[in-house]
């Protein structure tokens, strides 16, 4: 009998030799004449384990990791293949069953619910666990009911901005026009996250059947995926699922047979920062200099080449199928307060045990450091942690009691972003992470505006002067007051945000630049 | 020089009558040749109805897009956050040590051409860099060493 064997085709899992392993498997599987097949699965999200090596068992399969080429031979000496058999002692990777591991077993994967389960480039796959249920619901409804079991939901904007999807799709479908778009925000940009990575490369059909829902719900005949440059192996699968949804009917001028159009392609960013801000996404796509544009008016209502346009996050797109399969309902059921559903969380930087976590918000981030990542990997204290990216605010242990939550984060004056959780340990210069601010916002700025282009390099300057000791007490005022005029005056969030990681770590980290906690 | 433009001006027709088609087309050219050489705008511009200003502009707004040839193989190393939290400033000034160039530099045998990079997306596993098309995780010096020793050959 044929004996499957799971090895990821991640680009995580890729960077710690996962290709390798494969080859290694195969060549001695046949050197002993083992019938296996080996399928290239999506990444679990356990990524300390990687290369995570799955053998199909009848009570599910079985894991072992982090599976090395050295590994191998000791791994089929151990019998790995047949790890049911209670004679064969285990070997010393062995994780057990893969279901039953804690970091997983935890977890509520919704918008994850098919990652590392499928072969991402397969529609038989898809299709045998859910997918494309929440197409053919959508399809029974009007757009208008669509649109409503999407705002019922509660679903906000997971790309940081946390505004309400509902309501945008609500203004584009309100207004009457003879092109309309949707358009994924697949720039994924900020340091610390890798859930968009993971959703495209490992489901990407679940990403196509939401873009497809929003394009049925709002009357939009085409799509795009602005798809940063740094992710290839995310446009080899998004192409390749692509290609065989338009085989199957389930993209093209007839979608399922509904009399409904839907086109998709994917655009390929060219590693611009502010091209993650939706406007000037837009200016992109268009195949213009990313600058971002004045609000109003709203993409909604004059978006790409001037037509209504849904800009969303891939996370956001990539959970409406489930909201449409199983209903608002279910997935307003997880969640705290206004932020509703799950958040798919990542665990990065200076942890023990990094990677997808998604759990309905509420959870703290305490919990998170230290049940899920394991504390530092470097075994010393975690002093800061800086949530939401390169524009988010650092955090230092006093809040680490904090829950993952829009509004209880906006009380301490952070930001959840796009759920990207990066630790620090204690031998962090905080000085230097808000001159990196600073620095980082210099290079990405489009330069429209003044407080941005100008202001992140006289902010980068003065924090030279205050890590040199030059008046300090002078210099701390300074920063504070571009700060305000950044904070108020910048057209966009690169601008406007860069201060919360100057300032947080300034606030909460004084000693680092020289002045006293008081 | 001729081969080269006639290679270019085939993905200029190629691409002219997509929506939004420069950046597309840059990317083709890119992908093809290793860089955009500021020779080819006129012919852009013009096929595109565009001013040579205004593609000049595009190609110098986006860091992936470069007008020289690059070295044979292109070495990213992630300089954001999570990677600093795990040692990649020691790893940046290593590779640029024993490379002998800065960013944006290639070395003197053309082979490897390095270059900033912020995020690859591997976040869990930093310090992270690309070497042409492939990611690489948990990268000690030794591992950067192994990994331009195998560029090099």
């Amino acid at each position: 009998m044929t004996i499957k064997v799971y090895i990821p085709r991640d680009s995580s899992a890729l960077s710690m030799g996962a290709e390798k392993v494969a080859a290694a498997i195969a060549l001695e599987a046949k050197k002993r004449g083992l019938d296996i097949q080996i399928i290239r699965n999506g990444s679990r999200g356990l990524y300390w384990l990687e290369t995570m090596v799955e053998v199909a068992t009848e009570k599910g399969r079985v894991a072992y990791g982090p599976v090395k080429v050295k590994d191998v031979a000791s791994l089929f000496d151990a019998d790995f293949l047949n790890a049911n058999d209670a004679n064969v002692k285990p070997h010393s990777l062995s994780l057990g069953l893969t279901d039953e591991i804690a970091w997983l077993k935890k977890q509520q994967r919704l918008t994850f619910a098919r990652v590392g389960i499928t072969d991402p480039i397969s529609l038989t796959d898809y299709l045998a666990h859910d997918g494309y249920k929440g197409l053919r619901n959508a399809l029974q409804l009007s757009a208008a009911d669509i649109v409503k079991t999407v705002t019922d939901s509660g679903l906000r904007g997971r790309g940081g901005a946390a505004f309400p999807t509902g309501i945008k799709w609500k203004t584009v479908l309100g207004c009457e026009a003879t092109q309309k778009y949707i358009v994924c925000n697949a720039d994924e940009g900020d340091s610390g996250t890798f859930s968009d990575r993971m959703i495209m490369e490992n489901d990407p059909f679940v990403l196509i059947e939401g873009m497809t829902i929003a394009g049925i719900a709002v009357g939009a005949t085409q799509g795009y995926i602005y798809l940063r440059s740094e992710y290839p192996h995310a446009l080899v699968a998004l192409n390749a699922a692509i290609a065989s949804a338009t085989e199957a009917g389930y993209l093209g001028n007839n979608v399922l047979a509904s009399g409904k159009a839907f086109h998709l392609e994917v655009r390929r960013a060219a590693g611009a920062y502010v091209c993650g801000e939706e406007t000037s996404l837009l200016e992109s796509l268009e195949g213009k200099r990313g600058v971002v544009r004045f609000k109003p008016p709203l993409p909604a209502i004059e978006g790409l080449f001037g037509k209504p346009t849904v800009v969303n996050n891939v996370i956001s797109l990539a959970t409406v199928p489930i909201i449409l399969d199983k209903g608002a309902q279910y997935y307003a059921d997880y969640g705290m307060g206004r932020s509703r559903g799950t958040l798919p969380i990542q665990l990065a930087g200076n942890l023990k045990h990094g990677g997808l976590v998604e759990l309905a918000f509420g959870i703290t981030l305490r919990e998170l450091l230290y049940e899920y990542g394991g504390g530092s990997a470097t075994g010393k204290p975690i002093r800061a942690v800086q949530v939401g990216g390169p524009l988010g605010a650092f955090l230092p242990e006093s809040q680490f009691d904090t829950p993952l939550d829009y509004e209880e984060f906006t009380k301490i004056w952070a930001v959840l972003g796009h759920g990207g959780i990066v630790a620090f340990d204690d031998t962090v210069d905080m000085a230097k992470m808000a001159r990196y601010a600073f620095e980082f916002c210099a290079i990405e700025s489009c330069g429209k505006c003044t407080p941005c282009r100008i202001g992140s390099t006289r902010g980068v300057e003065v924090i030279d002067k205050i890590i040199a000791g030059k008046d300090t007490v002078k210099n701390i005022k300074l920063v504070r007051d571009l700060s305000d005029t950044m904070l108020n005056g910048s057209l966009c969030a690169l601008g406007g945000m860069t201060p919360y990681p100057v300032l947080s770590a300034m606030n909460h980290f004084p000693e680092d630049f020289g002045i006293s906690k008081s | 020089m001729q081969a080269l433009q006639t290679q270019i001006d085939a993905l200029i027709v190629k691409h002219q009558n997509m929506p939004g088609a420069l950046l597309p087309l840059l990317h083709a050219i890119q992908d093809n040749i290793g860089y955009v050489p500021e020779s080819s705008y006129t012919h852009i511009a013009k096929a595109l109805s565009l001013s040579v200003a205004e593609v000049h502009g595009v190609v110098s707004f986006y860091h992936h897009f470069r007008t020289h040839k690059p070295g044979s193989h292109i070495l990213q190393i992630c300089r954001a956050e999570s990677c600093q939290s795990m040692g990649s400033e020691a790893l940046e000034a290593h590779a640029k040590k024993c490379l002998n160039v800065d960013y944006h530099q290639t070395t003197a045998d053309d082979a490897i051409t390095l270059l900033p990079v912020y995020c690859l997306g591997n976040c869990a596993l930093s310090p992270a860099v690309m070497l042409d098309d492939e990611v690489y995780g948990r990268v000690s010096a030794a591992d950067l060493d192994s990994l331009i020793a195998e560029a090099k050959v």
